[in-house]
């Protein structure tokens, strides 16, 4: 079930289109990505799903419906530029980020309690923001972005500028959010990093989104029929027993005593068409498929491979 | 729109218990109390010293003439070497020489006034008049006029231009310019001054806003025009607290101020005060110079002060002030946001300050011109122009104006808030989410085209 659909959306920067027809769908209770390099729209569908911006053609459908203005409180949003009034208390601060998204005095100060206790902050409640390093500052961000229990979180660039700690913090947070139901949309140039995290993801190129789905399904269409084997014995035997025409062998690196070939099968493969062919002339200590990264399908795909 | 609520508390609060919010409120009024009430301790102080001047008098014509003052007193000297006495004067107690050649009736240069200090130009006027005066007389009295101490005597008449203004139905109104004049003034120019010192405040929240990154949560979380407006209205709150920290100390300050460097003051004022109940009936209708005749000057004086403030209706002032002072702010205001969402750091403001700064100094220069000319035609423009009209037609309210006028001028006003607020709020949320690009006019009119 979705969430959250985008439908042929598109923004103008005057003469400057800066999404062009963008559709993509975000499955409840998942963790999406959307990656993209810099300056490929990716902010701007985030703005545009935030209500900061109004999309100029398409729709946004919340809950299969059209987003309405109070679904804002709804969300939270930690934006890649991101910032606190410097001259104001940690606590009055966060209580004013809550109460901006709909919460009640009280019930902003129960929640709090809980996010700093949890974070392990709470000595910091009447400190002026100034007095904060750039990562305690992070973690009373992370607050004040989660306190209303949004059903849906947007974190644009979330790893880049925190520290290790704070990021390895935050991916537990987020994964915990995950398990308790709420669904996360994450936008990052640095495709590799969230890979891992991402159950679904829509890539983003020159304001047009060039490829979206579920990762595994992305993964195993792109795949390239690259397979990694692991075995000791001879070399030669090796490299005799693959020497026809549905192989080609990409490398072979030699680790003491075990060598390690990386091979493509070029013809349409029948089940361990590969394994068939070597078992016989060397001893085989792990074989795998390689599934491509999100960096290679993204690289394929904009050069039309 | 039930957020708005939350940005107005937190725009309020965290400016009223910043330091420099009570710096203001107390430097203010001290400045203005200072203005009020240290000219005239000074003018006291220097009242004080007894000045004593030996005339010389060669030609024999001023002796006793020279009426004598409180502080300014004439000895006459005779059978002294002036070359002489001019250089141990001091020693011999004076505070000055007088010296008056014996051709002065028909060379007016040939009097000399020697002194080591300074000589006020009260002193200078006072011996001028005196001996002016002492020549006129003589010369009349040459002429062979009959009755002449008499005449001179009717002569003598103090004119006190006394203003009636009519009104359309030919209703009579006493009209005190000076009065209005100071009214005026500083309603104008306080508006004037709360409009530049927190309308900058404005633009300089939206600035750090934007500096701050924060900007991108706040209006994840409300629209751009509930955090402009939010913030228009709370520094509002601001300025209104400000303003009446400002009335309220300087009233304290000018009064305990009195009472400690003029004790006497405030025993005079208020036996004026009874004698002003006590003439109160007659008083409304007209102040006639005989039915007061047994009054001292002082008190005539006081009387008409009076009757002037009485004249003024505190009431149509205080609301029209209430309202340009508002009306004002809240159109600059808007104007602020916009210049504050444009630019990246106050330094970058200039270019889009210049457009707003001209018609405040223009109102500035106008306010001028209308205290002098208040039924100009050049005032009645300006007091109509939005951009404008809270400073000018502050400035023409104590003066009266037809209400009609008024009117139309706050209507006016009222339209161009509307406007400059749904301008700001275009140019404000667009603007606020720009960083690191020079914004040129030219792209602030293709937003327009665009949107």
């Amino acid at each position: 079930m979705q969430l959250l659909e985008l439908k042929e959306v598109s923004k103008f920067y005057g003469s400057y289109c800066a999404l062009n027809r963008v559709s993509f769908s975000v499955p409840r209770g998942s963790i999406f990505g959307l990656l993209g390099p810099n300056g490929a729209g990716k902010t701007t569908t985030l703005r545009i799903i935030n209500q900061i911006l109004a999309p100029d053609e398409g729709q946004v459908l919340f809950e299969n419906r059209p987003l309405r203005s109070d679904d804002v409180e709804r969300m939270g949003y930690l934006p890649e530029e991101r910032g606190l009034y410097k001259k104001m208390r940690v606590g009055e601060q966060a209580l004013y980020l809550a109460q901006l998204k709909g919460l009640d005095r009280k019930e902003a100060l129960k929640r709090l309690k809980y996010w700093f206790e949890k974070l392990e902050i709470t000595g910091w409640w009447d400190k002026k923001v100034e007095q904060l390093s750039k990562g305690m500052a992070q973690k009373v961000q992370f607050v004040t972005t989660v306190v209303h229990d949004p059903a849906l979180l947007i974190f644009d660039e979330p790893f880049s500028g925190f520290d290790p700690i704070n990021a390895s913090m935050l991916k537990n947070e987020i994964l915990e959010l995950k398990n308790r139901g709420a669904t996360i949309i994450f936008s990052t140039h640095n495709m590799n990093s969230v890979e891992e995290l991402c159950d679904a993801i829509a890539l983003i190129n020159r304001s047009q989104v060039i490829l979206a789905g579920e990762v595994e399904a992305i993964k195993q269409q792109h795949k390239k029929n690259i397979f990694e084997v692991i075995f000791t014995g001879s070399v030669e035997a090796f490299q005799r027993a693959l020497r026809t025409a549905t192989f080609e062998i990409l490398s072979i690196r030699t680790d003491r005593t075990q060598h390690q070939a990386v091979v493509k099968i070029l013809s349409a493969p029948a089940d361990n068409e590969l394994l068939k062919s070597i078992i016989e002339s060397v001893h085989v200590v792990s074989y795998r498929e390689i599934l491509p990264t999100m960096d290679e399908i993204f690289i394929d795909v904009v050069t039309g491979k | 729109m039930n957020k708005i609520k939350y940005i107005i508390a937190r725009e309020f609060l965290t400016r009223v218990q910043r330091k420099s919010f009570w710096v203001l409120a107390l430097l203010g009024p001290f400045l203005i109390a200072s203005v009020i009430v240290l000219p005239v301790y000074f003018a006291s102080l220097e009242d004080k010293e007894i000045k004593v001047i030996a005339v010389v008098d060669s030609s024999r014509v001023f002796v006793d003439r020279i009426p004598e003052t409180k502080n300014l007193k004439f000895r006459y000297v005779e059978n002294v070497n002036i070359a002489r006495f001019i250089k141990n004067f001091q020693q011999e107690g004076y505070w000055g020489v007088l010296y008056i050649s014996h051709v002065v009736t028909y060379s007016p240069n040939s009097v000399i006034l020697f002194s080591h200090g300074q000589p006020g130009l009260a002193i200078k006027y006072h011996i001028e008049n005196a001996l002016k005066k002492e020549i006129e007389h003589r010369i009349l009295q040459a002429n062979g006029i009959e009755g002449l101490d008499k005449t001179l005597q009717a002569l003598k008449s103090n004119v006190n231009l006394r203003m009636i203004k009519l009104d359309d139905q030919g209703n009579q109104k006493d009209s005190n310019t000076t009065l209005a004049m100071i009214v005026g003034y500083t309603s104008g120019f306080l508006i004037y001054l709360f409009i530049f010192l927190f309308g900058s405040q404005v633009m300089r929240g939206v600035i750090e806003e934007k500096t701050n990154r924060i900007i991108e949560v706040i209006v994840s979380s409300v629209r751009p025009f509930e955090l402009m407006m939010g913030k228009i209205i709370g520094v509002a709150g601001v300025a209104i607290l400000q303003f009446i920290l400002w009335t309220g100390i300087t009233f304290m300050l000018v009064s305990v101020g009195r009472e400690a460097l003029f004790p006497d003051l405030k025993r005079e004022s208020s036996s004026l005060m009874m004698q002003q109940n006590v003439l109160q009936p007659e008083a409304t209708k007209t102040i006639d110079s005989s039915q007061v005749s047994g009054e001292s000057e002082g008190a005539l004086t006081a009387h008409a002060v009076f009757e002037a403030i009485r004249q003024i209706d505190f009431v149509v002032i205080l609301s029209s002030f209430l309202f340009f002072f508002l009306g004002g702010y809240l159109l600059y205001g808007a104007l602020f946001a916009a210049i504050g969402s444009l630019v990246d750091n106050e330094a970058d403001t200039q270019q889009f300050m210049l457009p707003v700064t001209i018609p405040l100094i223009l109102a500035i220069y106008v306010m001028i011109n209308t205290i002098n000319n208040p039924d100009s035609a050049l005032s009645f423009w300006f007091s109509m122009i939005p951009l404008t009209s809270p400073i000018v037609m502050m400035v023409q309210i104590p003066f009266g104006v037809p209400y009609w006028e008024v009117a139309v001028s706050m209507i006016l006003l009222i339209a161009a808030f509307v406007f400059f607020t749904w301008f700001s709020a275009k140019i404000y949320r667009t603007a606020i989410l720009m960083y690191g690009k020079q914004i040129s006019y030219k792209e602030i009119w293709k937003w327009f085209k665009h949107s």
